[in-house]
This record gives C-alpha cells, structure tokens and sequence, in this order.
C-alpha cells in the first residue's frame, strides 16, 4: 500500500519542484512578473476565463475542429488505407500521390487554403484533414498488408467473402496497427490545430492565445499552453483506452 | 466415455466425397511439382500421404481443396467441378489458423450462419474443450489448438476433410491421442480424409491406404487393411511401416 502510494507520487515530484522554483521566482521579482507571472496569477485568470464562460466557448470552438477534422482525414486515410491494402490496382493509382502531397509540410499549404477557403472554419478544419489522413492512410495500409496469408486462405476455405471476410479477418488483423496510426494522427492534430486557429479567428484557443499576446497578457498564454497540454493528453488517453478496450485478445494489451 | 454427437446419425452417414485426379500437373514456373498424377480416392476412405519435403505432397493437397489450379489434367469430385464441391471440403494446417481476435466458441463458428452456437458447443464438447468456450485461443496449449481447430472444420460436416501436417508441431503425446481423436471422428462421420504428413507410422497407423510421393510421382501405392484402432508394435505394421522408409530412403 505505502509503496504504491509513493510510486503514484514520484512522477509528479519534478512538476510540483517546478511549480515551486516558478513561483518564488516571480515572488522575489527574479524576472518580471509581467513576462512571468506567478503560477497564482496564472491560476486566477483561469477561474476568471471558466467563471466568464470565455474559456469554454473557445475550446468548445477548437475541440469541434479537431473534431471534424479528425472525422473527415481520418476516414479518407482509413477509406484509402484500406482500399489501397486490399487492390493493387487501387495502390499503384494512387499512393504514389498521396505520398508526394505527404511529404509537403502543412505549413506550406496556409497562403493557399486561404485563397481556397478563405479564413472561415473551412480552411481550419482542412487543414486538420490533411495532417490527420496521413497517419491513419500508412498504418492502415501496413495494418491490412501484414496480415498473415494464412488467416485469409482458411478464411476463404471457410466460404467468407466480401463484407464477411473484411468484418471478420481484415479489420481486427489490421486493427492494432490502424490505433498506433490514431494516436499519431492524435498528435499531428493538435499540432496543425495550434497553428490553423493563428490565422485569423474569433474562436479557440488559439485565437485566446493570439489576443493574449496583442494585450502582453503572458498569464492567458500560459493557460492556453496548459490546455492544450491537457486536451492532448485526454485524446491520447481516449485512444489508449479504445485500444485496450479493442484489442483485448492481443497479448501486448491484456489487462 | 459416451461422446455427445454432433449431428444425429443419419444425416452424418453417406456424407463423403468420391476424388478422381486424371493427369494433374502442376508447374510453378519452370518447376514441375506434381507430373500427370493420377489418382482415385474413393468415398470415405482415409488416405495417407507420405514424401520428403518439396515431393509435392502439399501441393496436392492444395490443388484438392481448390487453393491452387492444376496446370493441366483435371480433378473431379462425384462428377462435379472443383468448384461446387468446395463448399463442403474442410482443412486443417499445421498451424491452427484460429483467429487470435475471436474466443474459442467464435473461431469455431466461424462462416456458420443462422443459430450456430449450440452447434459450435456441441462440436467443442466433442473434441473435448467445452469449458474454454469462451477463452481467448492464445491462452490455449497447441494441442488444444489444434482440437478447436478440428472443430472448427468438422462443425461443417465436411463431405471431405484435409489434414496438412496437423499434428507435426504437437508433442508426441499430445499426437497420438489426436491421431485417436481423428480417426474415432472419421470412423463415426465416414467423411472421406487426406492427410498429409512426414511420419510414415501415423501414416500407417491412420490410412486404408498410404502414398508416397517422389518427384512429384506416386511411388508407392499400399493398402492397408489391418483393424482399427491399430497397435503399432504388431509386426505387420512395423513391417509396413520399415518398407514405406525404405523406400523413401533408397528411392533416389
């Protein structure tokens, strides 16, 4: 018992020696409370955003993005991914595009969607589409390729075909595989949502963000990096949990 | 020990299928596997089918169950095509194929339609793995593998069952009482069976008739009619089994 509860605490040692460096730092004035406010004041102005509501509006705005974006990339990657593993024909048409428009950084693709979709939730949530599809399209792809042989054969000389054969054998033998191209697409979300919502918003955490550094208010910067932090974190531990919940008969995930 | 059936009497009787190969060949590339092999395999006999690696044995056994196409000749099945009599040929691997993603009843149900589960516990309770119904396969030994995999085939009520090494991965304990086990299923079933394997004593101790393949040839060709369940320690059958080893010992 004690040695569990000491296990539990030993990870979360170095954050709160942070936190404590942090705030004796600005305390004593070490640097200016006006780049670096105290965790106090940082604290404070997060009750002030979720008692005004304001910070629940903005990700409200941001988690729908990922959202959607997540839903409409992640199932063209998926779509693809799988019709690509299953067909030859499908794979020599078209991966060879999908990895070249791959290998062009999102970010490079920002003057362009603006052009395209102006700076309304369209040009955001494409943005998410593209970083997402990607992640999903490879691992599924590798998911269905490195199912064993044998498991189709006898499939086939079990009379499945079609819907049957994919329901029962592709897709829980590609499964593992298409949750590590999640969690990745997880990531890369994020990341491409930070940077989508900088271009011109009036909502989400992003633009919480931009304002924050219009009017030097460091404090709601360092909320929104906590935030996204968190958000983060939750999505990964909502993958991870699918996953376990999936692939219970998967040794590397029992119990 | 009173085994529970799988499916009443009547209906598992006369269920077996009549095999004529005229002929087969079978070339990958420029590599004949099998030379205009002909063969007939009468309705629910047990055939055993002994050779060295790379003979063509499994290639047989594929072409036979509609996973490879001959190059030339034809086989046919009670006068039907290849085809139409697949539906009811059933095969076990070396490896037991079960899906690791499906409990032990769900493997066996599987491409079973309608109400199936009392059938796939049925099935299970006959091979002996009824209280693991609901296990994952990994957990399972290899043996007990291989029987839901036995189940899993037979749960169909195959007209013909094909064995492709099914016991050669098994410790030699385990093999003789799935030896057993087969051949009690075969004799209550009367299915017809293939087996192919490298162990000229199960060879002996399971076939009406046991063939050995060379090059792609049939070499050998021996009935074997002693009684079931056979001792292998009776001189005949040391005599049998010591003449097919011989053979495949000196015949090139």
């Amino acid at each position: 018992m004690r040695a569990n509860f000491s296990k539990q605490l030993v990870p979360w040692i170095v954050p709160a020696l942070i936190i404590v460096a942090w705030q004796l730092f600005s305390m004593y004035e070490i640097v200016s409370s006006q780049l670096v406010p105290s965790p106090w004041t940082v604290l404070s102005s997060a009750y002030q955003l979720v008692v005004s509501g304001e910070l629940f509006y903005h990700m409200q705005g941001s988690l729908a993005r990922a959202f959607v974006g997540l839903l409409i990339g992640g199932g063209i990657g998926f779509i693809m991914g799988i019709s690509n593993g299953l067909s030859n024909i499908s794979f020599q048409l078209s991966d060879t595009t999908l990895q070249m428009i791959r290998n062009v950084p999102n970010l490079a693709l920002v003057p362009l969607v603006i052009i395209w979709f102006g700076i309304d939730e369209g040009a955001k949530i494409f943005l998410v589409s593209i970083s997402v599809m990607f992640p999903v399209y490879i691992n599924t792809l590798h998911g269905i390729r490195n199912i064993d042989p044998g498991f189709i054969e006898m499939g086939r000389m079990y009379d499945l075909k079609g819907w049957h054969l994919f329901k029962e054998i592709l897709l829980p033998g590609a499964l593992p595989s298409i949750f590590v191209g999640l969690r990745y697409a997880l990531g890369s979300m994020w990341l491409t949502l930070i940077i989508a919502e900088t271009i011109a918003t009036s909502r989400g955490i992003g633009y919480l963000a931009m304002t924050a550094q219009q009017f030097m208010q460091s404090d709601i910067i360092i909320i929104t990096i906590i935030l996204y932090a968190l958000l983060g974190k939750l999505a990964d531990l909502l993958a991870r949990w699918g996953e376990k919940k999936a692939l219970r008969w998967h040794k590397n995930y029992a119990h | 020990m009173t085994m529970p059936s799988i499916v009443s009497r009547e209906s598992t009787q006369n269920k077996a299928v009549q095999i004529q190969l005229d002929q087969v060949e079978k070339k990958f590339g420029e590599l004949t596997v099998l030379n205009k092999l002909s063969l007939e395999i009468k309705a629910g006999e047990f055939v055993a089918i002994v050779g060295k690696s790379g003979s063509g044995k499994s290639t047989l056994l594929r072409l036979i169950a509609g996973l490879e196409t001959p190059t030339s000749g034809f086989i046919n099945f009670d006068d039907t095509t290849i085809k139409e009599s697949k539906q009811s040929a059933r095969m076990m691997y070396q490896d037991s194929r079960l899906l690791p993603w499906k409990s032990v009843v769900d493997n066996v149900g599987l491409g079973l339609k309608g109400n199936w589960v009392k059938r796939a516990e049925n099935t299970l309770d006959y091979v002996g793995l009824l209280s693991y119904k609901n296990e994952w396969p990994s957990t399972l030994s290899g043996g007990q593998q291989q029987r839901v995999a036995l189940a899993r085939a037979l749960v169909h009520q195959p007209s013909l069952l094909l064995l492709d090494e099914p016991l050669s991965a098994l410790d030699a304990l385990t093999r003789m009482e799935m030896q057993n086990l087969i051949e009690n299923l075969w004799l209550e079933h009367g299915f017809t069976a293939l087996l192919v394997t490298h162990d000229v004593r199960e060879a002996v101790k399971l076939g009406d008739r046991i063939i050995l393949i060379e090059d792609g040839k049939i070499n050998l060709n021996i009935k074997n009619k002693a009684k079931r369940p056979r001792e292998l320690s009776n001189a005949s059958q040391a005599l049998m089994e010591k003449n097919i080893l011989e053979q495949i010992m000196n015949g090139n």
